[in-house]
């Protein structure tokens, strides 16, 4: 039998793709890596299931030797509440990231995938001037522009005492979150999106272009059932980049937990229960927990979208 | 939480998505519907009004006007009521806590893109037909799905500090304790806590650099592969003459792409130390100074010298991208 293994694998010609590194050591190296980079993870999960006393006298990794788990922390974070946790637990927070990410999703990975199109599809004087200038916006660090915003908001625009634009009237709302995450993303997904729209076969837009189809039409006939497993991939980039945002609502949430989401209202709770971690485990648990469904559920979509943004093909 | 008190509370955000929905996708409903019955030239302006104008109006007044703003904004006084010319420059080059900021923000650009990097190469490369190479790239790549803020909190949790004569309840101080290296408080131990804070950045971000190049590198043409490895050449050499050099363009991507991240990075410091213990950097120093002093000329400073340090990397970025098109 081993005889016969051994010629089966050994081919005549060179194998094709034989790896540079092919050696144990690197299966150990990558196993240890793959180790280290999921250990933390796991003493979060662990952590989140053990009791307060026990949390407060032992490590986590001394409950597989000595296990005893209790559900008691994640009816307290996200049931009943309490203290710092607010009187209602997590799942109202959850609703306020669900109330930012979906309409700061949606906006702008439309007005992207339509700004695209014009970009790529309809001619008009300046288009290279605006596709660079909208690609040269996405080196402006959102940082440059969180204070202007914010006023902007709050008072809109004066100029030397005279009100031009009248205050936008949403401080303090979920619009004055996901509003700067629409505008913060929109030259990176238009750039993307511009990558694949632009990439399509000219001779079918062209073709139904002679058909008679105008703009509007071809794009909700043939560009936008063709970009389809695109938008996909860079909207769920754009969900997980806003779920886990913290800046930008720290920034615009104005310190009000009504419209606070999970991840302010976690970085606080890090920082005011300092080491109850009997609350703070559940609940980073219970905020990560859907971003790694969705990242789970859809990596394929996920690689190709960042793939797209970094790959030159 | 009852279910009524549930509904009370969050029922109104739920009809806002719904609200913002259905005003977006009515409102192009309509205009597409409308837009389908015009031709010629007419037809063209309104598509680029309806297509482009929002986006351009949205990316102008979020990113463009606003950062003009804090140039000017830069060279004013705390509540921007007086011009100061080049004081907060000068200024933010000779406060201490500031010029620690600098330091830090440096290790944190010259450390972790070259540690993310590297790590995602070589996992990259011994992955490449190895056994089980889609669960360890999924484990490894799994941080990415996680806000550094969970992320800080899951480090924290890893290094936090008992007495010697205690149970240890961090990992990291029950390995020290067991190899006898003396106990610390991590986060405290200056300069060292860099490293630690640097530790949760580079286990966010090397799944990604994995995975980019990873694909950079089985798209190297085989017979290339082939042709070296007739020529003798296997193992590192291999790697040093062939890999990398092909991979050359992505690995600029992936070491600029984390510079412009470790650059703007604020939610791991702001999460584990708050700046404190000497382990300040631009983007929290930034954010502290406008929204915790509310001094906005200083914190505009500090905004546009970040941006400064982005501008090489953008430049370069558009010079191959006008390159690439020009092909």
């Amino acid at each position: 039998m081993a005889t016969l293994k051994l010629k089966k694998n050994k081919p005549l010609v060179a194998p094709s793709g034989t790896k540079p590194f092919t050696s144990p050591i690197a299966s150990a190296i990558v196993t240890v890596i793959a180790l280290l980079w999921t250990v933390p993870t796991l003493g979060l999960v662990v952590t989140s299931f053990r009791t307060k006393e026990e949390i407060l006298s032992s490590g986590w990794w001394t409950s597989f030797t000595n296990p005893s788990f209790t559900l008691e922390n994640f009816r307290t974070v996200l049931l009943t509440g309490g203290g710092s946790l607010g009187s209602e637990g997590m799942i109202p927070f959850a609703v306020n990231s669900l109330a930012i990410t979906i309409p700061a999703v949606v906006l702008s990975v439309g007005f992207g995938l339509m700004a695209a199109y014009a970009l790529a599809w309809i001619p008009f004087r300046f288009s290279n001037h605006v596709f660079y200038g909208l690609f040269a916006l996405q080196g402006v660090p959102l940082q440059l522009s969180l204070l202007p915003l914010l006023t902007f908001f709050a008072t809109g625009v004066q100029i030397g005492g005279h009100q031009i634009l009248p205050p936008l009237g949403i401080v303090g709302t979920l619009a004055a979150v996901w509003f700067p995450h629409v505008m913060f993303g929109l030259p990176l997904v238009t750039y993307l999106l511009h990558n694949f729209v632009s990439a399509l076969p000219r001779e079918l837009l062209e073709a139904a272009r002679v058909d008679g189809a105008n703009h509007f039409e071809v794009f909700r006939k043939i560009v936008l059932p063709l970009s389809l497993p695109a938008v996909a991939s860079i909207a769920i980039f754009q969900f997980l980049w806003i779920w886990n945002d913290l800046l930008v609502a720290l920034v615009f949430a104005g310190g009000t937990d009504d419209v606070a989401p999970l991840t302010l209202h976690l970085a606080n709770l890090g920082g005011s229960l300092g080491s109850k971690w009997e609350n703070v485990a559940p609940a980073a648990l219970f905020s990560i927990i859907i971003p790694l469904i969705v990242f789970f559920s859809l990596q394929r979509y996920f690689v190709r979208g960042l793939l797209a943004g970094s790959v030159k093909s | 939480m009852t279910w009524s008190s549930f509904l009370n509370s969050s029922g109104p955000k739920i009809l806002q998505i719904l609200a913002v929905l259905v005003i977006f996708f009515g409102f192009y409903g309509i205009a597409f519907a409308a837009g389908a019955r015009l031709q010629g030239k007419k037809q063209n302006v309104l598509a680029l009004s309806l297509f482009l104008v929002p986006a351009l109006i949205l990316a102008m007044t979020g990113l463009g006007i606003p950062a003009v703003q804090t140039f000017i904004e830069s060279f004013k006084n705390a509540d921007s009521s007086k011009w100061v010319g080049f004081a907060n420059y000068t200024r933010a080059f000779k406060d201490p806590d500031i010029l620690l900021a600098f330091r830090n923000t440096m290790l944190w650009i010259i450390i972790s893109p070259v540690v993310v990097t590297v790590l995602g190469l070589g996992l990259a490369t011994m992955l490449n037909k190895m056994k089980r190479e889609a669960l360890a790239k999924s484990l490894i790549f799994m941080p990415m799905a996680i806000s550094f803020v969970g992320g800080s909190l899951i480090w924290n949790l890893m290094y936090q500090y008992q007495e010697p004569n205690m149970n240890q309840t961090g990992l990291v101080g029950q390995i020290m304790k067991s190899l006898g290296i003396p106990l610390q408080h991590l986060l405290l131990w200056s300069p060292w806590n860099n490293l630690f804070l640097m530790a949760v950045y580079i286990w966010g971000t090397t799944g990604f650099g994995m995975v980019i190049l990873s694909a950079a590198i089985k798209n190297i043409p085989q017979d290339i592969e082939e042709a070296a490895q007739l020529d003798g050449a296997s193992g590192f050499t291999l790697f040093r003459t062939v890999t990398v050099p092909m991979v050359k363009t992505t690995i600029i991507v992936v070491l600029t792409t984390a510079m412009v991240g470790t650059l703007k990075l604020f939610d791991v410091i702001h999460t584990m130390t708050g700046g404190n213990f000497k382990t300040d950097v631009l983007s929290n120093r930034m954010f502290d100074e406008h929204f915790v002093y509310l001094n906005n000329g200083r914190g505009s400073t500090l905004a546009i010298l970040i941006f400064l340090g982005v501008l090489p990397i953008t430049y370069y970025n558009i010079r191959s991208l006008r390159a690439e098109r020009k092909h």
